[in-house]
């Protein structure tokens, strides 16, 4: 088992991190002919940097859409950040201060977590046009981060496993020596829907993520009179009186 | 119950075959979102463009052959051309923020046309043929093929979004409908099946110089005309001038200005703008449009070809200017792409944009909104008002949705909604504000943008100026607001239209150079 698992985690890394470089490297190589940011806009690029910090880290536009899946994803998001962070545990020692210091905060990450994501679901059932729009990848999606939230807290609050045996494990993976992991059930189980998000994240909308990045209503100035802005294929057209 | 041996009475004589006139939906408790009514705009398409309109343009004449693998291999050429196709494809996750956002959608309860739900009608056929995911697993993820039934959902629901952007303030990702809706357009062309009214008219500027096919010598006739209206009513020599040298102003204007109801007022109001600030200007037959069609159905090479005619225009004229007059997607076209398509503004480096920016006086923005000019002449006291001749009006504005959501006027961001604003109270006493919900960047569309303005879409225009009619009613009940002023020529010919189906006179629409021409002093 800990052969399988050590060459599951590897190839999951490789999948995850190849396969969102070379989304980003598509999205990248993709030309933004038009100056179309959705206004009104910064006219700035510290203006935009602000813009896109503002998205990324409250959510600005779904607040102004709807309060209740704002929330509901806020929540999960947050969560999210905080049981990462606590997970660097298990991937640095010593640990830095501020992961050691922030332990309880990712405790109460995972139970954020899960009301955010149960908030989420209940809204794909409970609100029709939710419920059109849904596929079932979607509710999978949710099923996936819900089990993997749940499998995390009960190792901490039911079923004990040992954590340092975790971190060794990691630890050696990460200088290549495959050493013995816990046989515990909801360890194997916590660490194989991980793997599977790692496998899921670049061909799905998880995506989303990086994609706030790369859109272009939200990532440029409005500065169209100030500064020509102009991809290489319609710069060609130029040469034309047409 | 009826006695089954009775000799059945001859039906009533049913009422007339003639195509059911379409009535306005109920007006709701401010805000509701209506429940789903799955098909209900199914029937709802324009008449498709014939081989003479699509020929005129390049595309092909009908449906071809082989339109399946023609229409997947322009979806891939689009994807690797716009990055906001390839993103938006990628990075919806159906969280729905957009669902009740679209003024379609909410007025007629189409889950189609909830933003998300139109996406999907490409967004599907992407997954399965671009996708790892979509190949393997279609059902899972929601991939399907191109089917002859999906593609006339695109036909029919793509033109049933006037890319107005309502749905990309919303997307935590900034997902635009347009973009999408755009790219079906260009797809749909692609394989000859293209829309009768966009593709008419973009053929129409080409050939004749303006959207309504209005040729030179007619338009001169029209203008002399509104010269002797002027003099009759104000006394004063106000010109309206065509094609001339060397005038210090290019205003280019939607076409529906020089003969339509109300837009011909506010025409008549630049030009009174221009008398009492003393400038030269003129317009232009070549360029005797603002409008650009060629946004509406997402092509490049007609979007750009229709701007060229602009540039040409200024430069056969020796301007020192272009101004662009009242008119929503004219103003974005003109504002955010003029520049990027054929160098009007700064930073062009082919030889035409170069003589254009050395010729252009560069102390002045290029392109200039109409009420940007005004509003800087108010600012230096160069014009003067009697507001108390609006007095009858009282005023509320109407946010066009290209002007707000995809352009800017002056130097702050949402400049384009305070310039207008404070024009109308300088040159009005009463003025108040719709819902603010629905103002500003939160604006609904007038429900007649993005090349839907025909009359074999009447029912979804009705259905989709709901929203707007609904917060309009709440400011006519309750301020006694008989005004609702815009600077888009698409809002002013929808409403005109519309307004009778909510109860309303149509000339409770207008134009912000309307209201300016009734209070300025010309001597």
């Amino acid at each position: 088992m800990n052969y399988a698992f050590a060459t599951l985690f590897y190839f999951a890394a490789i999948v995850l991190v190849a396969g969102v470089a070379a989304r980003l490297w598509r999205w990248g190589q993709v030309p933004a002919p038009l100056k179309i940011p959705t206004t009104p806009a910064p006219t700035t690029s510290g203006g935009v940097a602000l813009r896109l910090a503002r998205e990324l880290v409250f959510f600005e536009s779904l607040f102004r859409a709807n309060l209740w899946l704002w929330a509901c994803g806020w929540i999960f998001h947050v969560g999210l950040a905080l049981v990462g962070l606590r997970h660097l545990r298990y991937f640095t020692d010593p640990v830095w201060g501020l992961v050691a210091w922030m332990q309880p905060l990712g405790i109460l990450g995972g139970l954020l977590m899960v009301a955010g994501l149960a908030g989420l679901w209940l809204r794909r059932w409970a609100v029709q046009r939710i419920r059109y729009i849904s596929t079932p990848s979607d509710h999978l999606m949710l099923a996936l981060l819900l089990l993997i939230a749940a499998s995390g807290l009960a190792m901490k609050f039911v079923f004990h496993t040992d954590v340092l045996a975790v971190k060794r494990f990691f630890i050696g993976l990460m200088h290549f020596q495959v050493l013995p992991l816990p046989a515990d059930g909801p360890l194997v189980v916590h660490l194989s829907l991980v793997a599977a998000l790692m496998l899921i994240f670049p061909f799905s909308k998880l995506m989303h993520a990086p994609g706030l990045f790369f859109s272009p209503t939200r990532n440029q100035p409005d500065d169209p009179r100030e500064r020509r802005h102009q991809a290489a294929w319609a710069a060609r057209l130029d040469v034309t009186k047409g | 119950m009826a006695d089954p041996t009775a000799v059945p009475t001859p039906p009533a004589p049913a009422p007339k075959p003639a195509a059911a006139k379409p009535v306005a939906p109920a007006l709701r408790e401010f805000g509701e979102i209506p429940a789903l009514q799955p098909g209900s705009m199914a029937g709802s398409k324009p008449y498709v463009a014939n081989e003479k309109i699509q020929e005129a343009i390049g595309f092909p004449g009908a449906l071809v052959e082989d339109w399946h693998d023609r229409a997947i291999g322009k979806m891939g050429e689009l994807l690797g051309k716009y990055r906001s196709l390839q993103v938006f494809m990628d990075a919806c996750v159906h969280c729905g923020a957009c669902t009740d956002k679209c003024h379609y959608f909410l007025g007629s309860g189409d889950p189609k046309n909830m933003p998300v739900a139109r996406q999907e009608l490409m967004r599907s056929v992407y997954r399965r043929h671009f996708t790892l995911a979509g190949k393997l697993f279609p059902k899972l993820v929601g991939a399907q093929d191109l089917t002859r039934e999906l593609l006339d959902d695109w036909f029919n629901y793509y033109h049933q979004c006037s890319e107005c952007r309502r749905c990309s303030v919303f997307c935590p990702y900034g997902i635009d409908t347009a973009e999408i809706t755009m790219a079906g357009r260009e797809i749909l062309d692609s394989i000859g099946y293209g829309q009768k009214y966009g593709n008419e008219i973009i053929g129409k500027v080409h050939r004749i110089g303006n959207n309504l096919g209005l040729p030179g010598p007619a338009l001169e006739d029209t203008l002399l005309g509104l010269e002797e209206d002027v003099k009759e009513d104000t006394g004063a020599d106000v010109k309206y001038p065509l094609d001339v040298q060397g005038a210090e102003v290019l205003l280019v204007t939607p076409s529906a200005d020089f003969f339509a109801e109300p837009h011909v007022e506010s025409l008549i109001g630049y030009g009174k703008v221009f008398h009492a600030a003393g400038i030269s200007w003129t317009l232009s037959s070549k360029a005797s449009e603002a409008g650009n069609f060629g946004m509406f159905i997402g092509n490049y090479e007609q979007l750009r070809k229709i701007a060229l005619r602009i540039r040409e225009a200024a430069l056969e004229l020796g301007v020192k200017r272009i101004v662009v007059g009242e008119c929503g997607h004219a103003w974005r076209v003109a504002y955010s792409f003029w520049n990027t398509l054929v160098g009007i503004g700064a930073g062009g480096k082919d030889p035409f944009a170069i003589e254009l920016q050395r010729q252009l006086d560069p102390r002045y923005k290029q392109p200039m909104h109409i009420c940007e000019l005004t509003w800087d002449l108010i600012q230096q006291g160069r014009l003067k008002f009697d507001k108390e001749k609006n007095d009858h009006r009282i005023i509320t504005f109407h946010d066009s949705c290209n002007v707000a959501r995809a352009s800017r006027m002056g130097d702050a961001p949402g400049g384009q909604f305070e310039i207008p604003r404070a024009i109308i109270r300088a040159v009005a006493n009463h003025y108040v504000e719709m819902a603010p919900g629905t103002t500003h960047e939160k604006t609904f569309c007038c429900g007649g943008g993005g090349g839907l303005l025909t009359d074999e879409l009447m029912d979804l225009r009705i259905k989709g100026a709901l929203p707007r009619m609904e917060a309009l009613r709440q400011v006519v009940d309750q301020q006694g607001v008989n005004f609702m002023a815009t600077i888009c020529a698409i809002c002013k010919a929808q409403f005109s239209k519309v307004l009778p189906y909510y109860g309303h006179k149509m000339q409770l629409v207008g134009g912000v150079h309307q209201l300016v021409s009734t209070a300025i002093r010309l001597d």
